[in-house]
């Protein structure tokens, strides 16, 4: 009876810690209304790239699909011919499939492209109600010529693109800003280059 | 003259109204509580700021599918809520919400007041007991068995404890038990008994953290396992209406019913309003107890109590009596 009586001040210990909560800032994000930013380097759907002419990046050379880990991707390539130029090469992909329910979106796909033609958007909400859906050949994954050539990889926006809709102002929850802020890959490696071009200039300098 | 019956009858409806109306809110009320302690913003979808959640949960207990077990004896199982309903809502005839003076807060002051209010509840058990046993499911016979045990462990506190009320007011009727406390509120001088009270009413309304008849991690449900759609809902209703019941009593036997506190008598506020305050606070301890405390062993339960609270209550009775008997 002792060892119960002894328990009452735990008891209200834990009251008065409830009682704190009530009033304290809750982490919720009211996510339908409301959207988290996500990483820098997030990686969502994927995009076929354009070129600025309005040509495919894609040359169907499928090494995306060989880097694959999940075997999600699937590529046709075709000859390009003269009267029906699809890309700038010889070659295009006439068929690319990627099975976003296989997909783990590690993004090698867009490390093994030798033309920037696949790259991992930052958008997510890609829910369905039936297992086909989740299939993306190029009539979804193509930018259209009307929407300009696509992000380039390097140059991927940090935070939400505009049509995903308004940010959550998080400040304390998930620590975007002082965790993923510095790491944005984007500007390292812009910063990188630049710094490799100082380099070479100024051993041109010393030439 | 309106006739007494008609009276009667449309104070009934009135009432029935606003407990049912309580009930919806005090739901909603508890899980917007419980969300904010668990820092979750809470029910926030349905109408503006969640108040039309009531609404919708309604909706959809009324749609589901209303299940009976075969091995169930069907007619005590659709019977069951009907029990725990009606004996929750019947406590409500003789709860004074009011001075009587006037005669308009409360459909009926009985003598007995106290007396008919211990008899009444008790009887509520019957509903969860029955639901559980009729169900021929095995969890809900273990919850119902624990209803059983539970009731009778701690409707003896709960009793002790109205006894030293009784003792002090004199009276037996809730209106001249209130009028008692017009100087002082028997939670003072009754302190012990009030605390055996809010432990003994918590665990006689199977919340947390006595929640032993429902128990969802041992018993999936407990009593109303094998409930579905309205018939649940009828349990879900008397659980609150419990709750309400409970709370009510609180504020009449020891919180001072409808006496304004803190000397605040002057301030031209009708007495139900403070009577409602002191209920709604008792609510919210209810909530606040259910967000904080984890559920207590079986066996703890029923050590509690026996060694712990029936010896308190009977203390308190004891030194109580004492103490009135000698001042006279």
């Amino acid at each position: 009876m002792r060892k119960q009586l002894y328990n009452v001040g735990a008891i209200l210990k834990g009251l008065s810690i409830t009682f704190k909560f009530m009033f304290a800032k809750r982490p919720t994000i009211e996510y339908p209304s409301v959207k988290k930013q996500h990483a820098p380097r997030f990686h969502g759907l994927h995009e076929l790239r354009r070129y600025a002419d309005g040509k495919e990046r894609c040359i169907g050379c499928e090494l995306c699909s060989s880097a694959c880990p999940a075997n999600a991707i699937t590529v046709i390539g075709a000859e390009n011919s003269a009267e029906d130029r699809v890309s700038p090469g010889e070659r295009h992909a006439a068929r690319y499939e990627i099975d976003e329910l296989r997909c783990i979106f590690c993004g090698m796909c867009e490390e093994a492209c030798p033309t920037d033609a696949i790259v991992l958007t930052p958008r997510f909400e890609m829910a369905d109600y039936r297992r086909g859906s989740f299939i993306y050949a190029k009539d979804r994954l193509l930018v259209p010529p009307e929407a300009g050539v696509g992000i380039a990889p390097d140059d991927r926006p940090n935070g939400i693109p505009s049509d995903l809709g308004r940010v959550a102002d998080i400040k304390s929850t998930t620590d975007v800003d002082r965790g993923y802020g510095a790491t944005h890959r984007g500007e390292i490696l812009k910063t990188q280059r630049r710094g490799l071009a100082a380099l070479r200039q100024a051993q041109d300098d010393t030439k | 003259m309106v006739p007494d019956w008609v009276v009667i009858l449309i104070k009934s409806a009135i009432l029935l109204l606003v407990v049912v109306t309580t009930f919806a809110y005090a739901m909603l009320a508890e899980r917007k509580v419980l969300g904010w302690m668990q820092l979750r913003p809470g029910p926030n979808r349905v109408g503006p700021w969640g108040l039309l959640q009531p609404a919708a949960d309604a909706a959809k207990l009324i749609l589901k599918e209303d299940l009976t077990p075969r091995t169930a004896d069907p007619l005590i199982y659709r019977l069951a809520p009907f029990i725990s309903l009606l004996t929750a809502f019947s406590v409500y005839a003789i709860i004074p919400f009011g001075s009587s003076s006037s005669g308009t807060w409360a459909i009926g002051n009985v003598n007995a007041g106290i007396l008919f209010l211990m008899a009444i509840t008790s009887i509520g058990v019957y509903g969860i007991t029955l639901g559980g046993w009729a169900s021929g499911s095995k969890y809900p016979l273990l919850g119902s068995v624990r209803a059983t045990a539970q009731m009778i462990s701690y409707e003896l506190g709960m009793s002790l404890s109205f006894i030293g009320v009784l003792i002090l007011a004199g009276t037996t009727s809730l209106d001249g038990i209130v009028g008692a406390q017009a100087k002082w509120w028997f939670v003072a001088p009754q302190l012990v008994g009030f605390l055996v009270y809010v432990v003994t009413a918590v665990a006689e309304t199977n919340r947390v953290p006595f929640d032993l008849v429902e128990a969802e991690t041992e018993l999936v449900a407990g009593f109303h396992t094998e409930y579905s759609g309205l018939r649940f809902g009828l349990f879900f209703i008397a659980e609150y209406v419990n709750m309400l019941t409970v709370s009510c009593i609180a504020s009449l036997l020891f919180l001072g019913g409808w006496n304004a506190p803190f000397g605040l008598g002057a301030v031209p506020v009708p007495g139900v309003i403070w009577f409602v305050i002191k209920v709604a606070c008792f609510m919210f301890f209810y909530m606040w107890l259910r967000a904080t405390l984890p559920r207590f062993r079986y066996d703890r339960l029923m050590a509690f109590g026996w060694k712990v609270i029936l010896p308190i209550a009977t203390l308190n009775l004891i030194v109580t009596a004492i103490i009135v008997a000698f001042k006279g």
